[in-house]
């Protein structure tokens, strides 16, 4: 049997009300798990984006592509679980802080390319942004300290280099085709 | 080959978009799977209606005149208040309007107009508890793929999310039991929202599109305009081409093949691809089994015809699929009413699937060979490729089958006076000739009448498979009578199904139209009763059902009603009922403990069937076996 691995899926849809609905009443019907969906704008307008995580195995994640490729406004699918991909994910973590642990606390910020952004005596507000291991490692390393607050974004995702997708036009990937 | 995945993507043939090649244009296509939707795109406004184009109309209006540009001439619905306008409109336009009893009748009339006729079904109801009563007739249409078109009124506008008097969120409620589903706020929406709603429900793999429209938006005027052009939606892509190699690769097997079967589904008989099917059968030799809803795309009396598959099947098809060493399955979805056990499911078959719906590939059976593209077309580019082969061994070997397994052959239930539901239907059949355009509920008559009425045409059978819906029956009667006004229209149902709709007697009375209604009346839920009593330990919890008098409720109505008991006096029932005007129900009071043999219990493998058991062996120990599901 296929494993069972976390799934990145790039998926375009059209800007208009209720998609959001649609594409997770999708993934409820069908029991498809989903662990983390952003959407937002992109540059075409009347274009939106979502970036979907769920865990699937191969059969799985191609019946997610085709039963999104269904929805009429599902323009463009793409599994980018194998590519090669920047994901990023946002988190602010507001933690525990007396001005003796300052320094260390910043020090392991700059380990972690993580910045402070808000601070009064007690306390300290961190921003970091990155792949969701590194964020998870930071949350690891500050909880010692107690962490008051956590809130974190789902993950976006964008593959490297070049792929123009033509949202006017849509059309299937020439690499479904080229599969066989 | 990525090393996170267990195996390797490309050497599998049958992996998932493997050449779902998208047509580049629609127009060109030759493969489209109802041919007659892009004539009614265009078609003009009814030749009686004056030419509004340009003119201020109310939203109201609007919507009569789009649906008569859809080539609508009937509709089934139940007025309310936030559809009060669009009905206040309705007369002026050229579409008769059925009133039903209940909106789930109204939902189920448009799909059995759908099912009998091939067009799109209509049907209107008000918001709030007008569309929830729609919701089962449109999940009966979506899992059976219904093009239908549901209106439905909504609150005006300001006031949606305010919870004001019926308002419900229907386009929220109907996601997952949809095609597609619109609200509409603007009455210049109103017109390309259901072109729109029309080209989805059509295209494709049908389904059902609900368009709510809001009280305000009735109201309202606009300029109404109406295009012919072409609907580009860029998000939907309902036509698939299937890919050379997936040709080449179904032709390799079938020239291997020295046990081959092929199934019939509903999408041939959604496709009109019978005539295709028959010549690609005719040449090939290779024997068909078909799918409930798949019963009358292949003549039922065909030489090469075994009969239907599945759950409640003939003993030698299911044995068959076993012995298979190849499945050609044509526009079915291998649902586990068909298959069983999937572990244990036609093991030494290889594949080919021909489905439009890429979604379906892959889905409960891994296969071979997926073929995604109409079914027709494909059957049309295969058969002059194919040998043609005798495989006579092959089909002896079936005959065989066929031979130990007549346990439950109609000649075995004893004729000892008393009257059994196979009985019954087997004389419905022979007294309509085979010809009758036969409407069945669900449950055991349901099977019944899929075993002993043979369908040779296809249309002619319509029955509620996916969903299972009772009460399903009498009003999609109605509706394919409409359909099929110059057919003999016979609902087949149980006395539980019955009496779930029917009020819409009162619908046929008032409407005047002919349908005849079978009861086959066991004083039980009978398919429910039979479960308890193989795998319940025989307790009849909340199954044993009292009815009223079926012969008093049809004359309450001002219909006829007929009561038969014997097996002697079902002739007389049946060619009464068809010499008289007007609806007909005939109550069979039939054998109270019967069973539909022969049966794989949910979830069991194909081959271990219960069969009737023989006189002398009344105890059959898979009885015991039977997992629940």
């Amino acid at each position: 049997m296929a494993v069972p691995v976390k799934r990145t899926f790039a998926v375009f849809v059209e800007d208009k009300p209720g998609v959001l609905n649609r594409v997770a009443s999708l993934f409820r019907r069908r029991s498809y798990n989903i662990e983390s969906l952003n959407v937002g704008a992109t540059h075409e307008p009347g274009v939106s984006r979502m970036t979907i995580v769920c865990e699937a195995d191969t059969d799985k994640a191609r019946r997610i592509e085709a039963n999104l490729y269904k929805m009429v406004n599902v323009l463009w699918v793409d599994d980018i679980t194998h590519k090669q991909t920047i994901d990023r994910t946002l988190a602010l973590i507001k933690v525990n802080c007396s001005s003796e642990q300052r320094d260390e606390i910043l020090r392991i910020c700059e380990v972690f390319r993580a910045r402070a952004i808000d601070m009064s005596p007690d306390r300290i507000t961190i921003e970091i942004t990155g792949p969701r291991d590194k964020v998870d490692g930071l949350v690891s390393v500050l909880r010692p300290f107690g962490i008051l607050e956590l809130v974190q974004t789902g993950t976006v995702a964008m593959t490297r280099g070049v792929e123009k997708h033509d949202l006017a036009h849509p059309t299937v990937p020439a690499s479904r085709n080229d599969a066989a | 080959m990525h090393p996170l995945e267990g195996r390797p993507v490309d050497v599998r043939p049958g992996a998932f978009f493997i050449g779902c090649a998208q047509l580049e244009s629609r127009v060109e296509s030759t493969t489209c799977s109802q041919p007659a939707a892009k004539e009614l795109l265009v078609t003009p406004a009814h030749p009686k209606l004056e030419n509004r184009i340009g003119q201020s109309l109310t939203g109201a209006q609007i919507i009569w005149e789009s649906l008569v540009r859809e080539g609508v001439e009937v509709c089934f619905g139940y007025p309310g208040g936030a559809i009060m306008p669009a009905y206040d409109a309705m007369i002026q336009y050229p579409i008769h309007h059925v009133l039903t009893r209940h909106e789930q009748g109204a939902s189920h009339m448009a799909d059995g107009y759908a099912r009998a006729s091939g067009q799109v079904g209509v049907c209107i109801a008000t918001s709030g508890p007008g569309a929830t009563n729609l919701v089962t007739g449109i999940a009966t249409a979506m899992l059976d793929s219904i093009p239908m078109v549901c209106i439905t009124g909504q609150v005006p506008s300001h006031l949606i999310g305010s919870d004001a008097f019926q308002e419900t969120d229907i386009t929220g409620c109907t996601i997952p039991v949809t095609k597609h589903n619109y609200l509409v706020t603007k009455p210049e929406q109103i017109a390309p929202t259901i072109r729109e709603a029309f080209y989805i429900a059509r295209s494709g793999r049908p389904g059902p599109v609900v368009v709510d429209i809001t009280k305000d938006a009735q109201q309202q005027s606009c300029t109404f305009e109406w295009s012919d052009e072409e609907i580009v939606l860029p998000g939907y892509r309902p036509d698939y081409a299937p890919l050379s190699e997936q040709l080449e690769g179904a032709l390799d097997l079938i020239k291997e093949a020295k046990r081959p079967i092929l199934f019939s589904g509903h999408g041939i008989i959604k496709a009109s691809a019978t005539d295709t099917l028959m010549k690609f059968v005719e040449k090939t030799n290779i024997p068909v089994a078909c799918t409930l809803l798949g019963l009358g795309g292949f003549p039922a009396n065909h030489p090469r015809n075994l009969g239907m598959m599945g759950m409640h099947g003939e003993t030698w098809v299911n044995k068959a699929i076993q012995e298979a060493d190849l499945i050609i399955a044509a526009g079915m979805r291998f649902d586990d009413r068909v298959t069983g056990n999937l572990k244990t499911y036609a093991k030494n078959a290889k594949k080919i699937h021909i489905e439009l719906d890429p979604a379906e590939i892959n889905k409960n059976v891994w296969v071979e060979v997926p073929i995604v593209g109409d079914v027709g077309a494909v059957l049309r580019e295969l058969t002059p490729r194919v040998e043609a082969n005798e495989r006579s061994e092959w089909l002896g070997h079936i005959d065989s089958l066929k031979g130990d397994s007549a346990v439950r052959d109609i000649k075995n239930l004893p004729d000892l006076g008393k009257l059994f539901a196979a009985h019954v239907i087997h004389d419905i059949y022979r007294f309509t000739e085979g010809k009758a355009l036969v409407v069945t509920d669900v449950g055991q008559h349901q099977m019944w009448e899929a075993q002993y009425y043979k369908h040779d045409y296809a249309r002619k059978l319509l029955t509620s498979g996916g969903l299972g819906t009772m009460g399903f029956a009498l009003p999609a009667a109605i509706g394919a009578k409409f359909a099929e006004p110059n057919d003999s229209v016979w609902v087949i149902c149980g006395d539980g199904g019955f009496q779930m709709t029917q009020a819409e007697l009162s619908t046929c009375a008032q409407e005047g139209i002919k349908v005849n209604v079978a009861i086959i009346n066991n004083g039980f839920l009978g398919m429910v009763r039979q479960w308890q009593q193989f795998f319940f330990g025989g307790r009849y919890v909340a199954t044993p059902l009292l009815s009223p008098d079926f012969v008093m409720i049809a004359e309450a109505h001002g219909l006829t009603g007929i009561r038969v008991e014997q097996r002697s006096e079902v002739e007389e029932a049946v060619r009464t009922a068809e010499a008289t005007e007007g609806t007909v129900v005939i109550d069979f009071r039939v054998e109270q403990e019967d069973a539909v043999y022969p049966m794989v219990p949910a979830g069991a493998n194909l081959q271990d069937m219960i069969e009737r058991p023989s006189p002398e062996q009344q105890h059959n120990p898979i009885f015991e076996t039977g997992e629940d599901e």
